[in-house]
């Protein structure tokens, strides 16, 4: 069984270098944040799986608690990206409903 | 017996998990533009987390582990689509153009691979 | 009242199913910050029928399963078409919105958003302005399935119109 989870473990870190690619590549800063952002889904799951391979239950808290970090990072680098500041709003913020 | 038609179960899930992630990573790499590869980050974002927590749930059966996951896939779920469109109302008040087939005119189209004004 | 009293329920249940650990100093903290959280909520002023957790009742559920089964599906066809990217055909589509309350408008885009291979772009009162990945992401959306399944949820919400 611990072999499946390696391999599983290994499709994630493929599908991570892609997005790393991605990232890199660009061209627009939107395409990058789209990338960090499937590359830190992607780090909560590789998390989640070498908690099984490792056999250490703690370590899932660490998952957890990335997932609701990732989205709210990826919110404010959005914000902090558009509007130059992340306590300011107007014209074009995300933010705004 | 029930063991091992789990394990098989969570054997299968695990591996198709890891194989859309890489479509879901190969479509981010080829789709032509930005909302196009959207849909492509939903793939990883949407089945292969699904179903590599599915997996790992099989394994651990009923534990606090299993809640710890089905949380984290809760939040992964309710997220995920809220980022999505959060890039995608920034990308579009920022005028990325999308390539589009049908509707509106294409002459102001930028060029495959053209940086947008913002970096 | 009833809306601060079901999330103090739910953050309740949050607590105990990740803390694992049951010490009565640890209860004491725990109680501290579902109190804190409470309080935090009310000075956000995000206490209400649009962020009410059990706002669905047993509906919810059964679209959730629902939802899973057509996610499942549209990830097949996105998969192949990312083996095959010459074969996607973009565009953007304006579908109605038929649903009375903000919480099922919401609901419908974040559905459509989570569905790959269509992206909720704009979201008004009346339409949703949709990137489809190619037609046959469009015309699942178009038969206005999905549209049909939040009306049926939305039917049983017994809220006290605001």
């Amino acid at each position: 069984m611990t072999a499946v989870l390696v391999i599983a473990t290994m499709a994630i870190f493929a599908t991570m270098a892609l997005a790393l690619i991605r990232a890199l590549k660009g061209p627009t800063i939107y395409d990058r944040i789209v990338a960090v952002n499937v590359f830190g889904t992607k780090t909560v799951l590789v998390v989640a799986l070498i908690t099984y391979v490792t056999g250490h239950a703690d370590l899932i808290d660490v998952a957890l608690v990335y997932a609701l970090i990732n989205f709210i990072a990826i919110v404010a680098v959005l914000k902090l990206v558009k509007m130059r500041d992340l306590a300011k709003a107007g014209e074009g913020d995300i933010t705004d409903g | 017996m029930a063991e091992t038609v789990i394990n098989v179960l969570s054997a299968i899930f695990l591996l198709a998990g890891g194989a859309f992630g890489i479509l879901g990573g190969l479509g981010l790499l080829r789709f032509p533009d930005f909302y196009s590869r959207l849909h492509a980050a939903g793939v990883t974002e949407t089945l292969c987390a699904v179903l590599i927590v599915l997996g790992l749930v099989l394994q651990s059966g009923f534990s606090l582990l299993t809640i710890k996951l089905l949380l984290i896939l809760l939040f992964l779920l309710f997220t995920a689509p809220t980022a999505t469109h959060a890039l995608a109302r920034a990308a579009m008040v920022d005028e990325v153009e999308p390539e589009v087939i049908a509707k509106q005119s294409s002459e102001n189209r930028p060029a495959p691979g053209e940086p947008s004004s913002n970096i | 009242m009833r809306y601060v009293v079901s999330l103090t329920i739910v953050l309740i249940a949050l607590w105990l199913a990740v803390s694992g650990v049951y010490k009565p100093l640890l209860f004491v903290l725990g109680a501290g910050s579902v109190a804190l959280v409470v309080w935090l909520s009310l000075r956000m002023e995000v206490v209400g029928v649009e962020h009410n957790p059990v706002l669905y009742s047993w509906r919810l559920p059964l679209y959730w399963a629902w939802l899973v089964g057509e996610v499942v599906k549209t990830n097949f066809h996105v998969a192949m078409l990312a083996l095959t990217p010459s074969r996607i055909r973009p565009h953007i589509i304006d579908v109605p919105v038929p649903h009375r309350h903000a919480v099922a408008k919401v609901t419908y885009a974040n559905s459509c958003t989570l569905t790959p291979g269509t992206v909720a772009l704009h979201l008004t009162p009346e339409t949703l302005t949709v990137h489809a990945l190619d037609d046959r992401s469009a015309d699942d959306l178009k038969t206005g399935a999905m549209a049909q399944r939040i009306a049926w949820l939305e039917g049983s919400e017994r809220v006290d119109a605001q």
